[in-house]
């Protein structure tokens, strides 16, 4: 390719990039200003960064949502490993008979609408005395992200090679030694892919947050909703909540982007 | 290979799990060691998402407000036949279609041009893909604020500021055009997603292959047409069935964008669930709204399932 050709591909594909990234990058800048400047018509591009909004943000209410928020993700994230990683085994190392029905039987759950089982959930956790519980929140995440782990974790388990398997065996190693001297090793890249992806989804979860929490259990996107009709000042704060809510997810996708696709896709893209 | 296409059916409607249970085993200890690892997932997953639809299919047939102690009685197939006559469903299927088909259009087609760039020679392609997928990043119900009161509020809004001088000033976008604001937003956290899976299928091929059908005297189009399109079809189509899955599930921009109005001008099924549920606590009728989205996912899921079994046979065999 040609220099000039280069560099014309290199201006377009800057501008649909800086159209795509500007919401994002003026989120960030709305969140520096003062609540004035946030809102001035014609807006201000030029101002003097101020941390003011996000001191106001974490002395206020928002902290226990985004402590909401955190113990629902870790906690299913965990929960998804400990009880994804023996059925990837199972399905993947010593495959059991029908993995294929099984394998299929766990995806198609991930794309069960959330229509599917929704009001009878609502109805137990109402009976149960669980709405408005992280701890009820944290079992309908590890729900929505088991199949995807199973899926995930077994991609990265059928790349182990066979032969450290039969090794282990001859050497007479049981079921558990092979668990944790052989596979967690070789596949802690997958089980961070899997966790970045389990992290993501439930991070960013809003439909159960909003209708089965109120306030004690209420995570980050629930306190945005707060932002959805007011009136008056109030862009430069909801800015510094906005960023605040999406730094967790952010961070770890960019620091994540090549197990990114493979966790999107549940491990058929490499 | 045995590709379970046919199994679907039975594993949403909740048959499948216990097939896998009762399978006969090679020899009963070794089948029951292979197995045992396997079934806290199963069982989990079974009890968290199969029971609860049963539930929703008995629930279906019967009349039941929350809110009125006492009105739980069985109604036979009247929900049914309540969502075939109510205006508002069929208003919500439509814009479910609608908001899914134009988002997933439009992201496979700006993905794919992005992944194109990003895949040819360009300064600060690394840096180019880390904010690009910044908005799949961000969170949804954030990313919906930002763009209804940052870009789009008529009085503070950017973009009706810079619109102002082409005579498009103070145009309320939201409410003037929801179906359209709600699409926009969506294709935006959408793109990202489908740059990633396509850019990944044109970064598998030889670029050999493009460099030597330019020396035989192909143009670009002939090109594109010709190799890298059929190159990045299985992930096109991975992307837009996998989008799909999740666009038909969109829930956050919509409620914070528009809240389903103007009317119901942009209510889809999964909003229009959370009314009649939550709003409504019509438990009889939100049940059947259930059933009847499990039927449309299953139709869009077959072909999903299918597509991402055969990538998944390619890619990894043992």
């Amino acid at each position: 390719m040609g220099f000039r050709s280069k560099l014309l591909w290199s201006v377009v594909g800057w501008l649909v990039v800086f159209v795509f990234f500007f919401p994002v990058l003026w989120m960030w800048m709305e969140s520096l200003k003062t609540e004035p400047q946030a809102a001035s018509s014609p807006p201000t591009i030029f101002f003097l960064p101020t941390l003011e909004e996000f001191q106001t943000v974490l002395s206020g209410d928002f902290p226990p949502f985004f402590i909401n928020s955190a113990v629902a993700s870790i906690a299913s994230t965990f929960l998804v490993l400990v009880l994804g990683l023996p059925a990837a085994y199972a399905l993947a190392i010593r495959p059991v008979r029908k993995t294929q029905d099984t394998l299929f039987f766990f995806i198609s759950t991930r794309f069960l609408p959330f229509a599917a089982s929704l009001v009878p959930l609502y109805l137990l956790a109402r009976d149960l005395q669980l709405l408005d519980n992280i701890f009820a929140l944290t079992l309908i995440y590890t729900t929505i992200n088991l199949p995807l782990g199973v899926w995930l974790l077994r991609s990265f388990l059928l790349e182990i090679p066979n032969d450290l398997f039969e090794a282990a065996r001859v050497d007479g190693a049981g079921f558990r030694t092979e668990i944790l001297r052989i596979v967690v090793p070789l596949i802690a890249p997958g089980l961070a892919a899997t966790s970045l992806i389990c992290l993501i989804f439930s991070w960013n979860e809003f439909f159960y947050a909003v209708n089965f929490t109120s306030s004690v259990a209420a995570t980050a996107p629930i306190f945005l909703v707060g932002f959805i009709s007011g009136r008056g000042l109030f862009y430069a704060k909801l800015a510094a909540a906005a960023t605040l809510s999406s730094l967790p997810v952010l961070l770890a996708g960019w620091i994540a982007q090549k197990q990114l696709i493979r966790g999107l896709t549940m491990g058929a893209v490499k | 290979m045995k590709i379970a296409g046919r199994s679907i059916l039975p594993t949403v409607a909740g048959r499948g799990g216990e097939r896998v249970i009762t399978a006969a085993s090679i020899s009963r200890r070794e089948g029951w060691a292979r197995r045992l690892p396997l079934l806290p997932a199963l069982v989990y997953v079974f009890v968290m998402t199969q029971i609860p639809f049963l539930l929703t299919i008995y629930y279906s047939f019967f009349s039941w407000n929350l809110l009125k102690p006492g009105s739980f009685r069985f109604s036979g197939l009247d929900n049914y036949s309540t969502l075939l006559t109510d205006e508002t469903v069929r208003t919500a299927v439509l814009n479910t279609v609608v908001l899914t088909v134009c988002v997933i259009g439009i992201s496979v087609i700006l993905g794919m041009g992005v992944a194109m760039i990003l895949n040819s020679e360009v300064f600060g392609k690394g840096l180019m893909r880390t904010l690009m997928i910044a908005p799949f990043l961000i969170m949804p119900t954030a990313g919906a604020l930002v763009w209804k009161h940052m870009l789009l509020n008529p009085l503070y809004g950017l973009l009706p500021y810079f619109l102002t001088p082409l005579g498009l000033g103070r145009v309320d976008w939201v409410s003037r055009f929801p179906m359209a604001t709600v699409v926009t937003v969506e294709v935006w956290r959408w793109t990202p997603f489908m740059m990633l899976i396509i850019l990944a299928g044109l970064q598998s091929q030889n670029p050999e292959v493009l460099e030597a059908a330019k020396v035989d005297g192909a143009n670009a189009l002939q090109a594109f047409r010709r190799i890298t399109l059929p190159l990045a079809r299985p992930f096109i189509e991975l992307g837009a069935l996998l989008g799909s899955l999740f666009v038909v599930q969109t829930y956050d921009s919509i409620y914070m964008l528009t809240y389903g109005g103007p009317g119901s001008d942009t209510t889809n099924i999964p909003f229009l669930l959370y009314l009649v549920a939550f709003q409504g606590y019509s438990i009889g009728k939100a049940s059947a709204i259930g059933v009847v989205a499990v039927i449309l996912t299953i139709i869009v899921a077959t072909f999903a399932l299918r597509t991402l079994f055969s990538i998944f046979q390619v890619e990894a065999r043992r």
